[in-house]
């Protein structure tokens, strides 16, 4: 039972405090792991390229997978639970009030201050992920401040030229940039086969 | 009660039919809920988008409560968020029940080793697009370095960060009517 509790509790949390839509709720998730020990960043990320790939908005997604590795369709359900209540609340309260508070200076101040710190969350996750991807470093913290990298002394030569590549084909070549993330997901599974990325 | 069930049905196949963000919901939600059901007005589905992006949660999740709440009340509002997360819910329990099966085979393997560098270029292309709508000034600029810095080598919940940045935005905000 305890589990479901605090599953539901994280979850929560996570609804209410990522502002922006799916990808901002990865830092939370991010945390979850690391406080909980409940799924590896690896994990993480495995579940991120699912949720973009299948049908459903990902932050949905993203909380039921997480919920189900953790504690199966009852964990699914009480991880997705938990991270739209926060939302239903406040925005049942938002839509009685709705004028009042698209006109409301303090909340108009305060989103000038949160838009800004969310996207900095997510660019900490974004460099998190590439030092443990790309770079193959373990970030040591111990307490709370960060120790160190430990690196393996292997930097993934054939993850960054892909990196590369998929860099220049979401952003500048006009055909491809526009493509759904799927596509371009599917293409690195081919690649990462093809080339042995895990080196089995 | 059929409308429920209604909003129910509508939203589940809003569900199915979002493929990545909460963004690619809004052409879908404007045919259906706009034009077909004529629940909303474009108007009100702009501006429910606009605060649905910018309230906490998932947008998704933020616009069906209130086309839900608009519609029939408070259990309208849940009725329709419950629908729109129907189909994850069960789309994503199938998908992971098989991957967890498949997830020692060599090829499964090297597919998401590939895919995760996928991933990182997917992150940081949403932190690129999540700039130009967020850091506007100075102020927000520095707000977004430090939050940046913080989250990578500081160990404490993002939690937070959001709450200091919001009074922090308050505190700004003030201080530049005053100077006026």
């Amino acid at each position: 039972m305890t589990i479901y509790l605090r599953l539901f509790w994280e979850f929560f949390k996570t609804g209410l405090f990522a502002i922006g839509g799916g990808m901002a709720t990865l830092p939370f998730l991010h945390d979850i792991g690391e406080t909980t020990g409940w799924y590896t960043q690896a994990q993480l990320m495995n579940m991120l390229a699912v949720s973009e790939s299948t049908p459903g908005p990902i932050g949905i997604n993203m909380a039921t997978y997480v919920g189900f590795t953790v504690a199966g369709v009852p964990g699914a359900v009480i991880a997705t639970v938990g991270e739209v209540t926060p939302s239903i609340v406040i925005i049942l309260i938002i839509a009685a009030l709705l004028k009042s508070f698209r006109e409301n200076r303090y909340v108009d101040a305060g989103f000038y201050g949160l838009r800004p710190a969310s996207t900095g969350l997510i660019g900490a996750s974004c460099v998190t992920v590439i030092l443990e991807v790309l770079l193959c470093t373990q970030v040591v913290t111990t307490g709370s401040l960060l120790n160190g990298l430990s690196w393996a002394g292997a930097v993934s030569v054939q993850g960054l030229i892909l990196a590369a590549v998929l860099l220049v084909l979401t952003n500048w070549v006009k055909p491809t940039k526009g493509l759904h993330p799927i596509f371009f997901i599917l293409f690195s599974a081919v690649v990462g086969v093809v080339f042995h990325f895990a080196g089995v | 009660m059929k409308e429920l069930w209604e909003l129910f049905i509508t939203f589940a196949k809003m569900g199915v039919l979002t493929f990545g963000g909460g963004m690619a919901m809004l052409p879908i939600l404007q045919r259906e809920v706009v034009e077909t059901k004529r629940w909303a007005t474009e108007d009100e589905i702009v501006d429910y988008f606009a605060i649905g992006q910018c309230t906490p949660g998932i947008i998704a999740v933020n616009t069906a409560t209130f086309v839900g709440q608009k519609r029939k009340g408070i259990s309208g509002g849940i009725v329709a968020t419950l629908g729109v997360v129907f189909p994850s819910l069960i789309i994503i329990s199938i998908l992971a029940g098989l991957i967890n099966n498949f997830s020692d085979v060599a090829w499964v393997q090297n597919a998401f080793a590939g895919i995760q560098v996928c991933v990182c270029v997917l992150i940081f292309n949403a932190v690129l697009k999540l700039l130009k709508k967020s850091v506007v000034d100075k102020w927000t600029a520095a707000i977004f370095v430090l939050v940046l810095l913080g989250g990578v080598f500081l160990n404490i919940s993002p939690v937070w960060f959001i709450l200091v940045a919001a009074v922090l935005g308050i505190l700004l905000k003030n201080l530049e009517v005053k100077r006026k």
